[in-house]
């Protein structure tokens, strides 16, 4: 298939088009604007629609109503954009409705810093609203992998009729690099996946099959919490993680996104060096891949190494439960729009041992 | 024998209303049924709602029924309409809703001209959360959050939503009526309904501002709140149309 060179945000927009996404609302933030502005542009191509919200609030809940018609529809921000969504977000994980959204993080908290940063790992994984609902979260590290995460996002979020977050941060969103495109959904498929769904959605019905869509209510909500929290069990099987060079390593370097991409690469480094380090990289951290921590060799592992674009470091918690006291755990942080570099990963993964 | 009234069918056989005695949001959600049936339309409708005492109609509409969240009824409607774009999308808000956590959200949507219908039900107060000021309650009146009552000095004044929405150049449609007499409960129901074709022939975005009264939570019993609504709802809110381009869009 053809390769081609694109920016972050705009493959992200490309990716969620051909998967067959015809509703996107959004409201400008530095580092992701390129994502409502690419939809703006392809949306009106293949018949859909983009609405520049009046605000994050707004936006959310158009995409809130444009999927509770069955089409598939996004919305995207950054870190204290994606706050003003929570509510919205809550919403769709309590009625149930499919949504996808993308938060391109940058620091944080307050307005933060309009540079990357992973700020955002708490509110992604444990409370993006009130209410304590989980979704699926993607952690794509490249291009390539945030198209394809995005593509699959859909597919996720209908089986499960629940939001999918796709977690990424200002350098992906930014950056450019060669990506292989998923193939365009036919127009006859995404019609089909919008009237299979017609008997729940707001399409208009008779009385006796009439669509009522609650995001909650007077009775029934501890059913309705047990039913999600059954279905979040169901998730293990859908863990995503790279496990690079870890069976004889002796140093365990653990990193999503971006820092999972420059810590792959200080492990080459340190390979070469003569450490014997690994990487744990989760592609999704929700659900966390703690299986990957119980299988590693802890008779030969000495330390593990968190490193993440947050101050105060929020991934190492996970990594905490996973590791239950087996080794010394180590955390390697920048943030404030400091990117994280190889050297500073090899500098913290050196003084391990 | 010629049948001259009968129940909606826009409303459920069964349902019991949970509307208190004097509430007039039970006779708003009965117009509507009556002018979606007439306009042949049950099945074709979805409403949106916001949240407030109205939310205890959504079980007994006969047709698709959406909650948003507080405030955010015009954001859901234009996702709904803007993908159902043959659909009759309406939102029903009340004063707190619309006015107050949803004012951004109603003046964009109806900025922009949205092809859906607000209902939007102004009683003066905050009924669902026990009597609260609303942007729209009275000088002088009581609210739990005014004891003394509205202050301007310190509250502002009542906020006019058809008048404020009249600035805006978009808007095909805004009137204001009332339920509190028979023949108000008529001119209500030829407002829905005029506000429906409307959509339905594509004029964007109507608003029909209902004024209501809500006995429970201004301390009065039903007939002295139609004496209050009557005298002091409809001096501050006078009911008239304050916009309508439907007719100058035929004209050309
Ligand atoms: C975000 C949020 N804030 C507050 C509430 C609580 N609340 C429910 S209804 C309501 C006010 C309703 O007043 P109004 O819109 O005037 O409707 P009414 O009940 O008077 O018809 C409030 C504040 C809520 N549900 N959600
Ligand atoms: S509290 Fe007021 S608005 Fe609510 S049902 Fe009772 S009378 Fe109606
Ligand atoms: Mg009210």
């Amino acid at each position: 298939m053809a390769r081609k060179f694109m920016k972050g945000c705009e493959a992200i927009a490309e990716a969620a088009v051909r998967s067959g996404c015809r509703f996107f609302a959004g409201y400008p933030i530095t580092p992701q604007n390129e994502i409502p502005e690419y939809f703006a542009r392809r949306l009106p191509e293949v018949g859909g629609v983009f609405v520049q919200g009046e605000s994050e609030v707004a936006s959310i809940n158009m995409v809130y109503g444009a999927a509770q018609t069955g089409t598939r529809a996004m919305t995207s921000s950054s870190s204290c954009g994606i706050s003003l969504k929570s509510e919205g977000i809550s919403f769709c994980a309590s009625a149930r409705i499919p949504m996808v959204y993308c938060n391109v993080q940058r620091g944080g908290p307050g307005i933060g810093a309009i540079q990357p940063a992973q700020q955002d790992y708490f509110q992604a994984t444990r409370a993006s609203g009130n209410g304590g609902f989980r979704m699926l979260v993607f952690a794509p590290a490249t291009v390539q992998e945030a198209v394809d995460m995005t593509y699959e996002a859909f597919d996720y979020a209908q089986r499960d009729r629940n939001p999918v977050l796709i977690l990424a941060d200002g350098v992906l969103g930014t950056i450019m690099e060669p990506v292989e495109l998923p193939p365009m959904r036919p127009e006859e498929e995404v019609k089909a996946l919008k009237e299979a769904l017609s008997d729940w959605t707001l399409t208009g019905h008779r009385a006796e099959e009439k669509a009522l869509i609650l995001p909650g209510g007077w009775a029934g909500q501890e059913d309705r919490c047990r039913r999600n929290a059954n279905m979040y069990e169901t998730w293990g099987k859908d863990v995503q993680v790279e496990e690079y060079e870890t069976e004889d390593a002796e140093v365990i370097l653990t990193a999503y996104g971006i820092c999972g991409r420059i810590a792959r690469s200080a492990v080459r480094l340190l390979r070469k060096e003569g450490m014997k380090a690994g990487l744990i990289r989760p592609k999704t951290v929700s659900p966390y891949p703690y299986e990957s921590f119980d299988r590693l060799n802890y008779g030969k592992v000495k330390a593990i190494l968190s490193v993440e674009m947050s101050i105060p470091a929020q991934m190492v918690q996970d990594v905490e439960l996973a590791v239950k006291d087996r080794c010394r755990i180590r955390t390697c942080l920048r943030s404030g729009g400091e990117i994280m570099s190889r050297e500073d990963v090899l500098k913290a993964a050196r003084e391990l041992v | 024998m010629e049948q001259v009234y009968k129940r909606t069918k826009g409303i459920r056989d069964d349902m019991v209303s949970g509307f208190c005695p004097g509430c007039m949001h039970g006779t708003v959600f009965k117009l509507i049924g009556e002018v979606l049936e007439e306009l042949d339309i049950l099945e074709k409708t979805v409403t949106v709602q916001g949240v407030g005492c109205c939310g205890l109609a959504m079980e007994y509409v006969t047709y698709d029924c959406t909650t948003s969240p507080h405030g955010r009824a015009c954001a859901v409607a234009t996702g709904v309409k803007r993908t159902n774009p043959d659909r009759l999308v309406y939102t029903y808000q009340g004063d707190g809703d619309l006015a107050s956590i949803g004012l951004a959200e109603t003046m964009s949507a109806a900025n922009r001209g949205e092809n859906f219908t607000v209902i939007f039900v102004n009683n003066g107060i905050y009924g669902m959360t026990g009597g609260q000021m609303a942007p729209t309650t009275l000088i002088g009146m009581k609210a739990t959050t005014a004891p003394a009552g509205r202050d301007p000095k310190v509250h502002g004044y009542p906020m006019h939503m058809c008048e404020i929405l009249n600035q805006l150049t978009a808007p095909c449609y805004l009137e204001r009526t009332s339920c509190n007499t028979p023949a108000n409960v008529r001119k209500t129901k030829k407002a829905i309904k005029k506000a429906f074709q409307n959509q339905l022939d594509g004029k964007g975005f109507s608003m029909v501002e209902i004024v209501t009264s809500c006995p429970t939570n201004w301390g009065l019993d039903p007939m002295a709140s139609l004496d209050f609504l009557e005298e002091k709802m409809l001096k501050e809110f006078p009911l008239g149309v304050i916009r309508d381009k439907s007719r100058e869009e035929e004209a050309v």
